[in-house]
């Protein structure tokens, strides 16, 4: 194909667009509006995926040893530990340690009572490793493994946490695909329609370009161009419209509510729209590539 | 270059628009196919085209059997056949220029050639000097010359012309059918459909005359050079 009637293409492609001035507006409205919507989505699910995330990570298993178990046995079950996939990190808590901290958090001021118990280290067989897991669905496996253990007597875990916040991850990526796909529907049936007005449109032309002998590529490319280019651009404004009111947000909760900032940490926008803008625009591009594909296939036999 | 064999195309159960046509038509002829509305004469031009497949029998044009042309091919096959109509089919939006351009922009001709090309063919139907004028400031009989350029402008071998004077008062019909004699001279193959029958008998040429889808009569004219 030559360099010109790339450039004539394309030409036609942004020609149509102008020609139907109101349908492509309306279609970049639509488009923008959905992609507007999955990018709202999408900020909030990948900020509270990092919430749920950063609370998984808090959630630990504790592991306690038999009595009478030397610390040379503790050592070699904690490097048992250290191989497992599902542990990110293991801390060594001594039954000193475990004492120190209860004292603390129990007595606080009243020193005197702890001091009732003096060397007599009430938590002697309180040593521990706290295990801290990559994912918390894997807890179950975990669990299983360190209880056969030798020389473990108790796992302490959190079930219900655990599965709660599983749960709740899951139902968010169901969600968000449920609501990404009828957007996607929605944005596909537009762009056919306003494809279908500009083949009624140019009915004259076509025809006259097909009795001319015009092949069917060069009959067609000019919808597809126009699909692309509202996909482009009804991708492109509210991608700059989210970046703006993110910013403005995050900001904004953080100054009237500052309460929340110790329960949500968002992200910077950088990380959001790392994966956001790339994602966005390829589905406004492949939407409207798909729906002026379908639309010529069915209203243009050439 | 021009064969039709035992050609009949029906549109549905009813009556068949061509019944079982046998027509020849030699290179460099010019040739008027006349009769009715209704006669099937349009049918022709559209078979001709293959905008239309025929029910029964076989269209060779240019040598090329229609019924075996594939899909895909039939864009290349319509480069060889050039085609005017009644209503002119112009591009309302563009301008003379761009009208005929947009022939060769059609078959990837580069802008360099179409450069060349489109102002020798607009000067050739005399409209050389309204090459920025739109479709709607041009009188009936320039719009079919832009139309005839264009369909021009790829060097067809065939012309194929539906009633190109149906819609033209008698001066600017005359003029018309003068080019496209002049077109015949340099060697193109011209059909013209018409029933304007005063232009016929006064040019002289062969007369292909169908009735109900049957060819009813076939005479060959004085002005033909063979």
């Amino acid at each position: 194909m030559r360099i010109s009637s790339i450039g004539y293409t394309l030409k036609q492609g942004i020609s149509n667009i102008w020609r139907n001035k109101m349908f492509s507006l309306a279609s970049m409205a639509t488009m923008s509006a959905c992609i507007f919507l999955f990018g709202l989505f999408f900020a909030i699910v990948t900020n509270f995926q990092a919430m749920v995330k950063e609370a998984e990570a808090g959630v630990a298993v504790t592991v306690f040893f038999n009595e009478g178990i030397t610390q040379g046995e503790i050592d070699r079950i904690g490097e048992e530990i250290g191989k497992r996939v599902e542990v990110s990190e293991y801390n060594f808590i001594s039954a000193e340690e475990a004492w120190e901290e209860f004292k603390t958090e129990y007595f606080g001021d009243d020193a005197q009572a702890a001091d009732g118990f003096k060397d007599d280290n009430p938590l002697a067989n309180s040593a521990s490793y706290e295990i801290y897991m990559n994912d918390i669905s894997m807890q179950a496996t975990l669990v299983d493994y360190l209880t056969s253990l030798e020389g473990v007597r108790e796992v302490r875990q959190s079930e219900t946490v655990a599965n709660t916040l599983s749960d709740f991850n899951n139902l968010i990526g169901y969600i968000s695909v449920g609501i990404i796909l009828i957007l996607l529907l929605v944005a596909v049936f537009l762009i056919s329609n306003t494809v279908t007005t500009g083949i009624a449109v140019r009915k004259d032309e076509i025809g006259i370009m097909k009795l001319i002998g015009a092949t069917d590529y060069f009959v067609r490319a000019p919808f597809v161009i126009e699909g692309v280019l509202i996909g482009v651009i009804g991708s492109a404004l509210p991608l700059a419209l989210l970046y703006f009111l993110y910013n403005k947000v995050v900001v904004y909760i953080g100054e009237k509510f500052g309460f929340l900032n110790t329960l949500m940490n968002f992200l910077p926008a950088k990380e959001v729209f790392e994966t956001l803008v790339p994602v966005a625009l390829i589905l406004g591009v492949g939407i409207g590539f798909l729906g002026s594909k379908i639309t010529i296939r069915k209203h243009l036999k050439v | 270059m021009i064969k039709l064999e035992h050609v009949s195309k029906a549109y549905s159960a009813g009556i068949p628009a061509l019944n079982d046509i046998n027509l020849e038509i030699e290179e460099g002829e010019f040739v008027f196919v006349v009769g009715d509305s209704g006669s099937g004469k349009s049918t022709l031009i559209k078979l001709l085209l293959k905008e239309l497949e025929p029910t029964e029998g076989t269209i060779i044009v240019d040598g090329k059997k229609l019924n075996s042309i594939r899909r895909r091919h039939v864009p290349k096959f319509r480069r060889n056949l050039g085609v005017v109509f009644q209503d002119f089919r112009l591009l309302k939006d563009r301008n003379v220029y761009d009208n005929v351009a947009f022939a060769q922009r059609v078959i990837g001709a580069s802008v360099r050639e179409s450069r060349r090309k489109v102002p020798a063919m607009l000067s050739m139907v005399g409209l050389a000097a309204k090459y920025k004028s739109y479709p709607k400031q041009l009188s009936g009989g320039e719009q079919q010359r832009v139309a005839i350029a264009r369909a021009l402008v790829n060097q067809p071998k065939i012309l194929l012309a539906d009633e190109p004077t149906g819609n033209l008062d008698a001066n600017n019909a005359w003029e018309i059918m003068k080019l496209l004699e002049e077109i015949n001279a340099r060697g193109t193959t011209v059909v013209v459909v018409t029933h304007n029958m005063e232009i016929v008998k006064a040019m002289n040429r062969r007369v292909i005359t169908i009735q109900k889808g049957i060819i009813v009569s076939d005479e060959k004219g004085d002005g033909d050079e063979d």
